[in-house]
């Protein structure tokens, strides 16, 4: 077994062996740019992004022609809230989006916010749920965008894409949803969901990072029109210029194509792998939250509070295992995570949590051993945790004054 | 984030983790900090004759707020009252080679000193101290 173990899959993914194979002729002999619309150079390139194009159109149910590839899934949520606020909504309008929502969503409708666009942030319940009842309420008349995520990054938490399409057809809104931690690991289909913008990013199913894509719904109506936020040579249908990233692409119609086939087996065996985590970290030791949905969440997401140990001191005993905690310490911001505050965790487990994310190279044997990594460590930090003491002793740390520095 | 070799040593090693009788006339006890800003430090002393002689701790927080807090046990002990209050939080910097987000860290560490000592202080002046020997 290799060390470091990688559990960061949320963060990024390796790209896969057969996805680099794929990419490398387009960075030497084929290297053509797609535009080139008069040799052969050209058009090997463009057909290596028109077959990508239909790969990952493919892995939502969405056509070739719908697909805008990008720099990843940060341009994708900007270009679709952004694209769509500035198309629909000359004079403002009102925007329905989530707090937990990754910031490269959150920040262009707080950007929008500040232009002038009225925006509703919608809570979560301690599950990272929604309430479906709050939106159907929130939307109003002038409501241009719903923009709610398939998969939470740091907790994992499912929305109910279904429901908040059909509720978002009823009205006639406009639906987004930021896919790019959800797809290959849940059924997307843009057609049954009513989605008319899907962000993805290549990097999240093992290919490269700096492409992505958003799905544009123009098969069926009502069609959906977009500001570009680039403009230049018209690239895209004129939705996103500048030369397109044939190598990137290519492996990214890979990456899609071969979750699209293997998804549904690899789901399976990274689900067995998680609930063995969890059972085994959960046997061995006690005062341990889930944070997330117990059972609608992303298979390879466990993201869990160890109460009185604090998560950046429990990653520096874990130094063969790669994972992220929502510890304040281990950002820069000194704030722990927000996506934590909203589901109601409290600063102090917040303080405690790691996600371990993990995904396609993920092995048993290395599960077995961050069983035993975090329950040797953990206790040994217990026993120096003044919190621990003072809990055994059967004080209320809720109810104690605490000193704070000064 | 990348450690220091010192903070790496403490948080592999911490010296004199555990608890003494907070109960004990000659003994001092700090806890600072609060579970929701991420750093609790217990830290507790025991005097003889005005000499800190003993010294434990348990800390709640990231490897720099364990490594602050081992090494002020460490430095505090076998020093005296009047000595140990002239440990400054910057002398834990330099020694550990805190980054400046860490200063925090060093700053509970010099509270938790200044605290135990003035927990035992307190004690001595409730309950004079009994003459032995
Ligand atoms: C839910 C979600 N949205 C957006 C992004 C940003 O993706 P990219 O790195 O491709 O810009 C990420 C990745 O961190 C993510 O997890």
């Amino acid at each position: 077994m290799k060390t470091p173990i990688y559990l960061d899959n949320h963060a990024t993914t390796p790209v896969d062996p057969r996805v680099l194979e794929v990419m490398l002729p387009y960075f030497t002999h084929k290297f053509g740019n797609a535009a080139s619309r008069n040799h052969a150079f050209g058009w090997e390139a463009e057909e290596a992004v028109d077959r990508a194009r239909q790969q990952v159109g493919a892995l939502v149910g969405a056509d070739a022609k719908e697909i805008i590839f990008t720099s990843g899934a940060t341009e994708s949520n900007n270009l679709a809230i952004l694209g769509a606020a500035q198309f629909l909504g000359e004079n403002g309008g009102h925007i329905i989006t989530c707090r937990t929502e990754h910031k490269a969503v959150l920040d262009p409708a707080r950007y929008l916010e500040s232009k002038g666009f009225r925006v509703t942030w919608l809570g979560v319940d301690a599950n990272g749920s929604i309430s479906l009842e709050e939106l159907e309420r929130a939307m109003t008349p002038d409501t241009l965008l719903v923009s709610l995520m398939a998969a939470n990054n740091e907790v994992g938490t499912l929305h109910p894409l279904e429901e908040i399409g059909k509720i978002c057809a009823d009205k006639n809104v406009l639906f987004h949803t930021d896919a790019t931690q959800g797809v290959g690991h849940m059924n997307i289909d843009v057609a049954r969901m009513n989605i008319g913008l899907l962000s993805m990013s290549a990097h999240k199913i093992y290919g490269p990072k700096g492409v992505g894509a958003l799905y544009v719904r123009r098969r069926r109506k009502p069609r959906v029109k977009l500001s570009p936020l680039l403009h230049g040579g018209g690239h895209e249908w004129g939705l996103r210029s500048g030369t397109l990233n044939v190598p990137g692409i290519a492996g990214f119609g890979e990456a899609a194509r071969l979750i699209s086939a293997e998804g549904q087996a690899e789901t399976q065996r990274i689900l067995a792998l998680r609930e063995r985590l969890h059972q085994g970290i959960t046997e061995r030791l006690g005062h341990i939250k889930l944070n997330g949905h117990p059972t609608l969440r992303h298979p390879g997401n466990l993201n869990l509070s160890f109460a009185y140990v604090e998560g950046e001191s429990l990653l520096m005993g874990m130094d063969d295992v790669a994972v992220s905690s929502g510890s304040a310490c281990t950002s820069a911001s000194l704030e722990p995570s927000y996506v934590l505050r909203a589901l109601g965790v409290g600063d102090d487990l917040a303080h405690s949590s790691i996600r371990f994310g993990l995904g396609r190279f993920t092995t048993q044997q290395e599960i077995d051993h961050v069983i035993q990594r975090v329950t040797a460590v953990v206790n040994r930090l217990r026993e120096m945790s003044p919190l621990y003491e003072m809990a055994q002793e059967g004080i209320d740390l809720s109810k104690v004054k605490w000193q704070q520095a000064h | 984030m990348a450690y220091s070799d010192k903070v790496i040593d403490h948080y592999n090693n911490p010296r004199n983790v555990g608890a003494l009788d907070k109960s004990s006339a000659d003994v001092g006890t700090a806890v600072v900090g609060a579970p929701e800003c991420g750093d609790v430090m217990k830290l507790q002393i025991k005097v003889e004759e005005g000499k800190i002689v003993d010294a434990k701790f348990k800390t709640f927080g990231c490897g720099s707020a364990i490594a602050s807090s081992s090494l002020a046990t460490e430095w505090v002990k076998g020093k005296s009252l009047d000595e140990a209050l002239q440990i400054k939080n910057m002398d834990i910097v330099e020694e550990l080679a805190l980054p400046p987000v860490k200063i925090h860290c060093s700053v509970l560490a010099e509270d938790a000193i200044k605290s135990a000592i003035a927990d035992y202080k307190s004690k001595q002046g409730a309950q004079p101290q009994e003459k032995t020997g």
